[in-house]
């Protein structure tokens, strides 16, 4: 009980001292906002930057996991001297811990639908691409087995293709014109976003054995495998590796493969890396506008001389000047903080509105920034107020 | 006869001065009774203000004691200075010394904040010396907003809040002109009649004879208004 009333009281006088050194700030309301956009700029940069980052580093995820689960990706980068063909490509399957793949034979195309044309990449697949690459399909069907055992000159559509092409009417059933050559539209895909300077829609999706003949090539360039499992992943992409190897020894310059995961791994690490030197430097203009304070609160100190003679004569103790000084470095941060996190939320919008940047915003770390702002005038403002502290009250009497 | 409130016993104090030692008070002793009005009087240089600053536990002394209320306190620390300066002793000074932002009624509670006195408590106590001295309807002004006879009253408020045996003014008329400082004068009279035990530091013959007993500061020796050594000074 008698606890309760104590901290009744202390919180008492706490907020009676904030609402004293409320009154002292705004007494000089323009100096005040000049020590508090030390810390304003600094809490909003913190803020924005760290935004910045954590939104690029969401972005290239999400870009990531939209390549589909448990991926390998096998690039022919010279498709002259590594000639993969369509029965190599499905030797793959034998290894353990391979639950689907899917070959690719790609190029650019020519598209047409009377009098509208564009020029698209080619994918030319099998059935079992839909699931590797983990790809909507919007209207009507995907490719089957089928059409690539019979050659079928049908065409799913990427969602900008059929855009393009059809505008708002449905091309599901409609014929189209691929390099000269009539294709039934059996398909149109979801929209699925760029990734990484591809865009994803901007695609025709045509029957493998169908593309093979259409752009003259036979050969393999892109060959996706998906791994049973995350687990398993490391050692398929070895397996894999090892039977290129065997193909095609002394090339290994010629093609590549990659893992999903470890592309993933390594932006995330150099995202959070940027992400980090953005914070510090942020950092560093926060502890600059804590110096701010702690030059303001040290003019306040010497003018104020007189005040705090006046409150020791009439029985302040060190500690009430101290704590005095103290609260009104934090109020004067503490405010700054505020203000810098709602500055920094706003600059943040419209960077992401204006300049379509991907920010994300989080509780913890305009919590973190607001707190750091505090921790910063509490800090500062400590060598200020035992100067004022220790004061003497005759001399701080006697002060002009 | 009763204690004294005030107790002094050979003070001395020495200032440097570039190699110079400055006897500043010299032996001096003092008794104040309960229920006294007391004028200290002297020219400037005479010792005046650092006798003040050790009635009003400002400063300590080098030798000497002082019992104020019943308590030693030449020897203590800077923060039990503070408290016995918020409980025994209620300063008024020349140039009134109120805080430019606090308004009247927040000045005067300013020595409860300190004594931890809770806020409606506070209020309270600060309204009535703010009526006591007939300044009840500036409560709310800002110091700026006020005369100076009118800060002068609220300083004499803030002074009287913590019911403290003891009002130090330091030349409390000093800024104010004839008509005003009769009126403080008589304030303090007032106040003296009620019991309050009054010190008044002045250099102004005009103030220092209406008060019961005048006490002569010079070269860092006391002497009573009559001529005699109130201080006894180290000739033996």
């Amino acid at each position: 009980m008698d606890i309760y009333l104590k901290a009744g009281v202390i919180s008492l006088e706490f907020l009676q001292s904030i609402k004293m050194a409320m009154r002292s700030i705004q007494g000089n309301k323009l100096r005040s906002f000049l020590t508090m956009l030390g810390i304003i700029i600094g809490v909003s940069s913190v803020i924005v930057l760290i935004s910045i980052g954590q939104g690029s580093s969401k972005a290239v995820t999400e870009q990531i996991n939209q390549l589909g689960t448990n991926l390998l990706t096998v690039n022919v980068m010279n498709s002259d001297i590594v000639k993969l063909t369509v029965e190599d490509a499905e030797k793959f399957r034998k290894i353990a811990g391979v639950k689907d793949l899917a070959p690719v034979v790609s190029g650019r195309v020519n598209v047409r639908n009377g009098n509208t044309s564009t020029q698209v990449s080619l994918i030319g697949t099998t059935a079992s691409y839909e699931t590797v690459r983990d790809v909507q399909v919007n209207q009507g069907r995907f490719l089957s087995d089928i059409d690539v055992d019979y050659r079928q000159k049908i065409a799913v559509l990427g969602a900008n293709t059929a855009q393009t092409l059809f505008g708002i009417d449905n091309p599901v059933g409609q014929y189209i014109q691929v390099d000269g050559t009539s294709f039934k539209v059996v398909g149109v895909l979801a929209s699925k976003g760029g990734s990484m300077g591809q865009s994803g829609d901007d695609v025709i999706l045509l029957p493998l054995s169908t593309a093979q003949r259409l752009i003259k090539n036979t050969n393999v360039q892109t060959l996706y495998i998906q791994g049973k499992n995350a687990e398993q992943l490391d050692w398929v992409m070895a397996e894999v590796e090892r039977t290129l190897m065997r193909m095609f020894p002394d090339h290994q310059d010629s093609y590549s493969v990659f893992n999903q995961q470890d592309l993933m791994d390594t932006m995330s690490s150099v995202t959070s890396t940027m992400t980090m030197m953005l914070g510090g430097i942020a950092g560093i203009s926060l502890l600059v506008g804590g110096i701010g304070i702690m030059n303001i609160m040290l003019v306040s100190v010497s003018e104020r001389t007189r005040e705090i003679g006046i409150r020791k004569a009439i029985g302040a103790k060190r500690k009430d000047i101290l704590l005095q000084f103290l609260i009104e470095a934090s109020v004067l941060s503490a405010f700054g903080g505020v203000i810098g996190i709602a500055l920094g939320l706003a600059v943040g919008q419209v960077l992401s509105k204006a300049i379509g940047l991907s920010v994300s915003y989080s509780v913890s770390v305009s919590l973190v920034a607001f707190l750091f702002s505090l921790a910063v005038g509490i800090v500062f403002g400590v060598f200020p107020a035992s100067k004022a502290a220790k004061l003497d009250p005759i001399r701080a009497l006697r002060y002009d | 006869m009763t204690t004294p409130i005030i107790e002094i016993e050979n003070m001395t104090k020495t200032y440097q001065l570039g190699g110079d030692v400055v006897h500043v008070l010299s032996n001096v002793s003092l008794r104040i009774e309960k229920g006294d009005f007391l004028a200290i009087v002297g020219p400037s240089g005479s010792g005046k203000s650092t006798f003040m600053n050790m009635l009003g536990c400002l400063d300590r002394p080098d030798s000497g004691s002082y019992f104020l209320d019943g308590r030693e306190i030449a020897r203590l620390n800077d923060n039990e200075l503070a408290v016995i300066r918020n409980e025994k002793i209620g300063f008024i000074f020349q140039n009134f010394y109120l805080l430019p932002r606090l308004t009247a009624l927040e000045n005067v509670e300013l020595p409860l904040l300190y004594r931890g006195v809770k806020t409606k408590e506070r209020q309270k106590k600060a309204y009535e010396c703010l009526e006591q001295v007939g300044l009840l309807e500036r409560a709310h002004h800002l110091p700026s907003q006020l005369s100076g006879g009118q800060q002068q009253r609220v300083a004499i408020a803030r002074a009287l809040v913590g019911n403290p045996p003891i009002l130090l003014a330091d030349e409390p008329t000093g800024a104010l002109d004839s008509k005003t400082s009769q009126e403080i004068i008589n304030i303090m009279k007032g106040l003296n009649e009620q019991g309050h035990t009054i010190i008044i530091i002045t250099h102004d013959w005009e103030v220092a004879k209406q008060a019961k007993r005048i006490v002569r500061i010079q070269d860092g020796h006391l002497f009573e208004s009559r001529g005699d050594l109130v201080g006894i000074s180290s000739v033996d």
